[in-house]
């Protein structure tokens, strides 16, 4: 597990004093199909963007809530990491993007058919976002309705 | 930060009726933000799926996330630790 004391004194006193967000009630969508029947997308908060798009911006106070749509045939070479976070270890998605992009990985899965299809575009954003007002208010909507439009059943989330 | 931020995008995603797991690297965290699925993962921050450069490491932790989007009739929170 993940702990705290991975952290500096400052980020962990930061941490556990930081209001966090209860989600309530929790918004439940069952899986009405089999896995390898359902449309998959990845959304990562680890800050990828492809060279052709911009960096997030690590000035933005309270944290850049923007997004960027990943084409599910790019390159997990062509993945550029611009996290903000100096509270974690970096040199791991840098090495392998597919530690928290696992492009590759559902690209196998469905070669394998254990899913049914992959979203033509999955989702990136920066995690760090200490104010996260404006990510529940509008970025979260937008992510949602244009995976929504995709046809998309399931995601993976993963932060970093 | 990111596991708050993936947890309250899920969210979303779920009233929009997409499901979602999210994988979570402190399990203090979310069991404060209460994503609707989640896979705690016993590795350091930076490193959700263990290893970069090995594939079947990274298939174990997926397998285990995805497997939660199947057939559960708990009511959520579902939250479970990743367990090889």
């Amino acid at each position: 597990m993940g702990e705290l004391k991975e952290f500096s004194i400052t980020v962990r006193a930061f941490l556990m004093a930081y209001p966090w967000r209860r989600i309530d009630p929790i918004p439940w969508t069952p899986l009405i199909k089999k896995l390898a029947q359902c449309r998959l997308a990845l959304i990562s908060s680890a800050g990828f963007v492809l060279p052709e798009q911009a960096p997030f911006d690590e000035t933005i106070k309270g944290g850049d809530v923007s997004f960027r749509e990943i084409p599910s045939d790019a390159h997990v070479s062509s993945l550029i990491e611009t996290h903000r976070s100096d509270s974690f270890d970096h040199s791991g998605i840098n090495a392998d993007p597919n530690l928290a992009f696992p492009i590759d990985r559902v690209r196998e899965l469905s070669e394998q058919r254990s899913i049914g299809s992959i979203n033509r575009r999955h989702l990136s954003f920066m995690g760090s976002i200490t104010a996260p007002g404006r990510l529940v208010k509008e970025s979260a909507p937008a992510m949602a309705s244009l995976l929504r439009e995709d046809g998309v059943d399931a995601a993976l989330l993963v932060p970093v | 930060m990111c596991n708050q931020a993936v947890c309250l995008v899920a969210a979303e995603l779920e009233r929009q009726g997409i499901s979602t797991v999210v994988l979570q690297l402190l399990r203090v965290v979310a069991e404060k933000v209460r994503p609707p699925r989640a896979l705690f993962v016993p590795f350091k921050h930076g490193y959700p799926l263990e290893a970069p450069n090995d594939p079947p490491r990274q298939h174990a932790v997926i397998q285990k996330a995805l497997g939660l989007l199947e057939g559960s009739l708990e009511a959520p929170p579902l939250l479970r630790e990743f367990v090889r």
